[in-house]
């Protein structure tokens, strides 16, 4: 075996140099969570966050609007993408440029263009769920990439052709042929999506919505040891839809920015 | 086949992005040279004002370190476990691990860094009981180094996760060959591994970048107005807490999305040239 091939022990000392950066900080977060001043250790932080209902609230709301993005990507995104590929090949480099878009212009630059350009009505900017349209917009770059290799790779001309000649119509053969071979791209991208809205932060903040993120960021204010602790959940929260990403989508769980 | 529910579906689509994504961005290409006389040059000049060049270069500077920075250490992480004698729960414990790292920004991973390591933290503080005082000598989480360090955590393993597919495709028989002809690993770096990988390694210094230039959550969270960034000085016209207008704001904006189309320009000029060394498999 050549030299290249072990890990010998400059591999090793990178490995574990950067095993105690990527560990320290979640350890001493979780303990951290638990100070109580001076060195008093309790559940102190933990019952101030059970007795707010405000958590509870943010909580709640930063699920509805990660399923509400979901439910967006499911009945805007997936279709559009199907029909383009089987109708109008031609848009693919505008579908292209669209889902380049998002990483061009950052989320703080969008909600600048937003709120300059739509001030109304009220029954849209003044409910939470307008943040729909901007997360919408933060999952399409990586939602795209995933569906359009799902896409690609099952050959859907002929998966539609061959339906509709044993008598499907265009509604039987989305649903029961297209669909479930794009079911693990469309999980993989649901539970990212469910990651990342849950914890974003930028479109919240500025356009004044108590979401999970904006929480934090508030209690974190007079309470550290809270913010510590809702931060952990944080962390379990994202492996959770992590673990799931990697146990469904044979793929790779692709990163994208909410930062 | 004709089939007017896929026009309606696609039409949805194209209109949507159209009002929210791309009428917004017009706007503020609009917004950023217009008052109420007409066309004027004041807000995009504002640009040039002390304020908002300190904001630029610090927004770039960060971005650079910790780009280049995750594309190394990244780098350096992903070819050691995916060398072919690494223990293979290794692998599979540093990819799972990176996608949740990569992933774990914002809020949340401004609170874990200032719960470790804050003027409070936990590490602060058990060094100083070991006679290590490091605001002392100079640290600080609140600083453009501390801001450096924090990006690094998903920085690191969003690099890891982008160029783990890059590696896997260098061949064993290009190392071989090298070797056969008497190629040190230096040379067989130098000369074929790195060039091959150069195209891939550009792509993914980029999109770091992008994702440290644009990041505001962690930024916002950490610095509450201690360091500027383009990204916290956008929001704190956005807010209100500045007294200039949302002109201004705009053109911000407007100045983050140049940087980020001269960067990705930039990058498929630089991927042109590299690209002669890609090998179509």
């Amino acid at each position: 075996m050549s030299d290249t091939d072990r890990l010998g022990a400059g591999g090793w000392a990178i490995l574990i140099l950067t095993g105690l950066f990527f560990a320290v900080p979640l350890v001493m977060t979780a303990a951290f969570s638990f100070w109580e001043g001076g060195s008093r250790y309790g559940l102190e932080a933990y019952h101030v966050l059970l007795a707010s209902p405000k958590l509870f609230e943010a909580m709640a709301l930063s699920i509805e609007l990660a399923l509400a993005t979901v439910a967006a990507l499911v009945l805007l995104l997936v279709p559009a993408m199907i029909f383009m590929n089987l109708h109008a090949p031609k848009l693919r480099p505008v579908f292209e440029f669209i889902a380049t878009l998002p990483f061009v212009v950052p989320a703080i630059a969008l909600v600048a263009g937003l709120s300059a350009l739509i001030t109304g009505p009220d029954w849209l900017i003044g409910t939470p769920f307008y943040l729909v349209i901007p997360y919408f917009f933060l999952a399409l770059p990586y939602a795209y990439r995933s569906i359009d290799v799902g896409i690609r790779s099952i050959d859907l001309p002929t998966l539609t052709e061959a339906a509709q000649s044993l008598g499907a119509g265009m509604g039987q053969t989305i649903l029961w042929i297209v669909l479930p071979s794009l079911r693990s791209a469309m999980v993989g991208s649901a539970l990212l999506t469910l990651a990342v809205v849950f914890g974003e932060f930028t479109f919240a903040n500025v356009l004044l919505f108590h979401t999970y993120a904006v929480f934090i960021n508030e209690i974190g204010q007079h309470q550290v040891t809270a913010a510590a602790a809702l931060s952990v959940a944080s962390f379990l929260l994202t492996w959770g839809a992590m673990l799931g990403v990697l146990v469904v989508g044979r793929g790779r769980a692709t990163p994208i920015g909410a930062r | 086949m004709k089939a007017p529910i896929a026009w309606v579906f696609i039409a949805a689509f194209l209109v949507v992005c159209a009002v929210f994504l791309i009428a917004p961005t017009a706007m503020l290409a609009v917004q950023a040279v217009t008052d109420d006389d007409g066309l004027t040059l004041q807000y995009v000049a504002t640009l040039g004002e002390y304020r908002y060049r300190v904001a630029f270069a610090h927004s770039l500077y960060l971005s650079l370190t910790s780009a280049t920075v995750g594309v190394i250490a990244g780098g350096l992480i992903a070819f050691a476990v995916l060398k072919p004698d690494a223990p293979r729960l290794l692998r599979v414990v540093v990819t799972s691990f990176s996608a949740v790292a990569a992933n774990f920004a914002g809020v949340p991973l401004a609170f874990a860094f200032i719960a470790t390591l804050g003027s409070l933290g936990m590490l602060t503080t058990m060094l100083k009981n070991i006679g290590i005082d490091l605001y002392a000598i100079g640290f600080s989480l609140f600083s453009i180094t501390g801001l450096t360090l924090v990006y690094s955590y998903f920085q690191i393993p969003l690099m890891v996760i982008i160029i783990t597919p890059a590696i896997e495709a260098l061949r064993p028989s290009w190392r071989e060959a090298a070797e056969n002809l008497g190629a040190s690993s230096v040379q067989y770096w130098r000369m074929v591994g790195l060039p091959v990988l150069a195209p891939s390694l550009l792509a993914a210094w980029i999109l770091l970048f992008g994702s440290a230039f644009s990041a505001y959550g962690t930024a916002y969270a950490l610095t509450s107005g201690n360091i500027s960034l383009v990204t916290t000085e956008i929001s704190a016209v956005l807010s209100g807490n500045v007294s200039s207008e949302p002109q201004v704001g705009a053109a911000l904006s407007v100045g983050m999305i140049v940087v980020m189309v001269l960067v990705l320009a930039a990058s498929h000029i630089l991927a042109a040239r590299a690209s002669r060394w890609t090998v179509k498999s």
